[in-house]
């Protein structure tokens, strides 16, 4: 998107290939990374659930990942989660 | 119409209505407000006789009309809306969503003050308060124009190459509420003026776009450069539109209009229906002798700076009339318009800023005399306000 110039952009910026919100990296934004000791899991789901950028997907073995190219590291999974799987940690790189 | 070449006496509003009928719109949402009521009441009336085909919706408020019209543009439809004063404040926001978005809407604008105090007669203090929104903004002198120009609005506001809304200013009440004589347009010659609305990009289940994304800082500047560029590039087809009008109807409009102007050193600059009044001031004037003159402008946004520059260039004074008030600002916008017009510019006539006509208050020729009196008054001897208010009782 950055590349774009303002002559590329359609009438009132109309986006001619809808859903193309999905390639955008809001991972970007993070500060905190969500980090996981899959041992404490019980599968309860609580973190798919309460993720409001919908970053958090269920595994082929009942467990779940979070997607880093959408998560924003709001910290909602590791509040939820009655077991504390879920750790938040500084992003250094 | 019982004969399409007669002159019908009618009032400004009515006259608008017509327009609307004649352009065959298809959707129209509004709410009422006076002085526009009357635009609305008798499209709403059309509707429901079956004497134009087209959607209207009786939304709940002015920000509920212009989010309808953002809807109703955006699938490609002809669309139209009406309002004055607090209602066109409250649209405010929508505003520009609509030309930032390109949408082609047109709407009249009964002139109307801002409360408070409540008033709901005329002035500009409304159309000034959206000037920066991005519309398109036109002031009509009488019911005729105003006929006119709103057929004019849909053929300009649509064309491919523009793609902005419109606004048709009227001042309430002098032009919404008067009775004057209007040549309806022929339906045949509007069908030729006017071609069907075709939105490049509408909204279709066939075609999926989106409308009104969010742009974020990485593309919200280039998104307002291309918003900027587009709207200045209106302007040859805002003049190629009346070239048109005027090869079909025969009246001949332009951005600036000027009277008895040529030699005169003096210039009287109004917007909007007074200007006919100022017209009577300048023939008295001229019969003792004086050389005063006056030049309109018809076209408020894209502000006409070439125009304005070759009408101003010869006077010694020019003497700015301002229906509206900037507080704290640098006197009425018009006249701090037409000073930065001027500025930098090899002739510089000194400029006087006035301010009167609010909320109503009459302006009578006279009042137009002593405008001169006092602007030449004031450009010998200066004044130690920016601009200064007429007909005030102290």
């Amino acid at each position: 998107m950055a590349e774009l110039t303002w002559r590329d952009l359609n009438i009132g910026n109309i986006i001619t290939d809808p859903g193309n919100a999905g390639s955008y990296c809001t991972g970007d934004w993070r500060t905190d990374r969500p980090v996981r000791d899959q041992s404490k899991c019980n599968k309860c789901g609580l973190c798919w659930i309460y993720c409001p950028e919908a970053a958090i997907y269920p595994t082929e073995d009942g467990l779940f990942e979070t997607n880093l190219f959408y998560c924003k590291g709001c910290g909602i999974c590791a509040a939820e989660c009655p077991k504390s799987v879920i750790t938040m940690v500084e992003e250094k790189e | 119409m019982a004969n399409s070449r007669q002159r019908v006496g009618m009032e400004g509003s009515i006259a608008i209505a017509e327009a609307v009928r004649l352009a065959n719109a298809d959707v129209i949402a509004a709410y009422p407000i006076t002085p526009q009521t009357h635009i609305v009441e008798r499209l709403a009336e059309m509707v429901a006789n079956g004497e134009l085909d087209a959607e209207y919706i009786p939304v709940e408020s002015e920000h509920s009309a212009m989010s309808a019209c953002l809807g109703s543009a955006a699938v490609g439809a002809r669309t139209f809306t009406a309002t004055a004063g607090q209602g066109l404040e409250l649209m405010h926001e929508v505003l520009y969503v609509a030309s930032s978005m390109r949408l082609p809407i047109v709407m009249a604008v009964a002139d109307r003050a801002l409360s408070a105090p409540l008033s709901v007669w005329g002035d500009h203090s409304d159309a000034m308060a959206v000037r920066d929104t991005g519309w398109i903004q036109i002031f009509a002198e009488n019911a005729q124009e105003a006929h006119d120009l709103v057929l004019w609005a849909f053929r300009v506001g649509e064309d491919p190459s523009v793609l902005f809304p419109v606004m048709v200013h009227i001042d309430g009440f002098n032009l919404s509420h008067v009775t004057e004589p209007v040549l309806i347009r022929d339906q045949a010659d509007v069908n030729r003026f006017l071609p069907p609305n075709r939105y490049p990009l509408p909204l279709h289940p066939d075609r999926p776009v989106t409308m009104g994304a969010f742009g974020p800082p990485a593309i919200y500047t280039e998104a307002k450069k291309a918003q900027e560029v587009a709207f200045e590039n209106t302007k040859p087809f805002i003049l190629k539109a009346w070239e048109e009008f005027e090869k079909i109807f025969g009246p001949r409009y332009s951005p600036v209009e000027t009277y008895k102007a040529e030699d005169a050193e003096t210039l009287l600059l109004t917007m909007g229906s007074l200007s006919e009044t100022a017209s009577l001031a300048v023939d008295k004037m001229r019969a003792e002798g004086k050389r005063v003159g006056l030049v309109r402008i018809r076209l408020w946004r894209p502000f006409p700076f070439a125009e304005i520059r070759q009408a101003l260039s010869r006077a010694k004074t020019v003497i700015v009339f301002d229906r509206s008030i900037s507080f704290g600002g640098p006197g009425g916008p018009v006249f701090s318009e037409i000073k930065a017009a001027l500025y930098g510019q090899p002739a510089q006539p000194r400029v006087v800023g006035l301010i009167g006509g609010l909320g109503g208050r009459d302006v009578t020729p006279s009042d137009f005399e002593y405008m001169v009196n006092r602007g030449n008054e004031i450009a010998q001897k200066g004044s130690p306000a920016e601009s200064e208010m007429i007909g005030v009782r102290e």
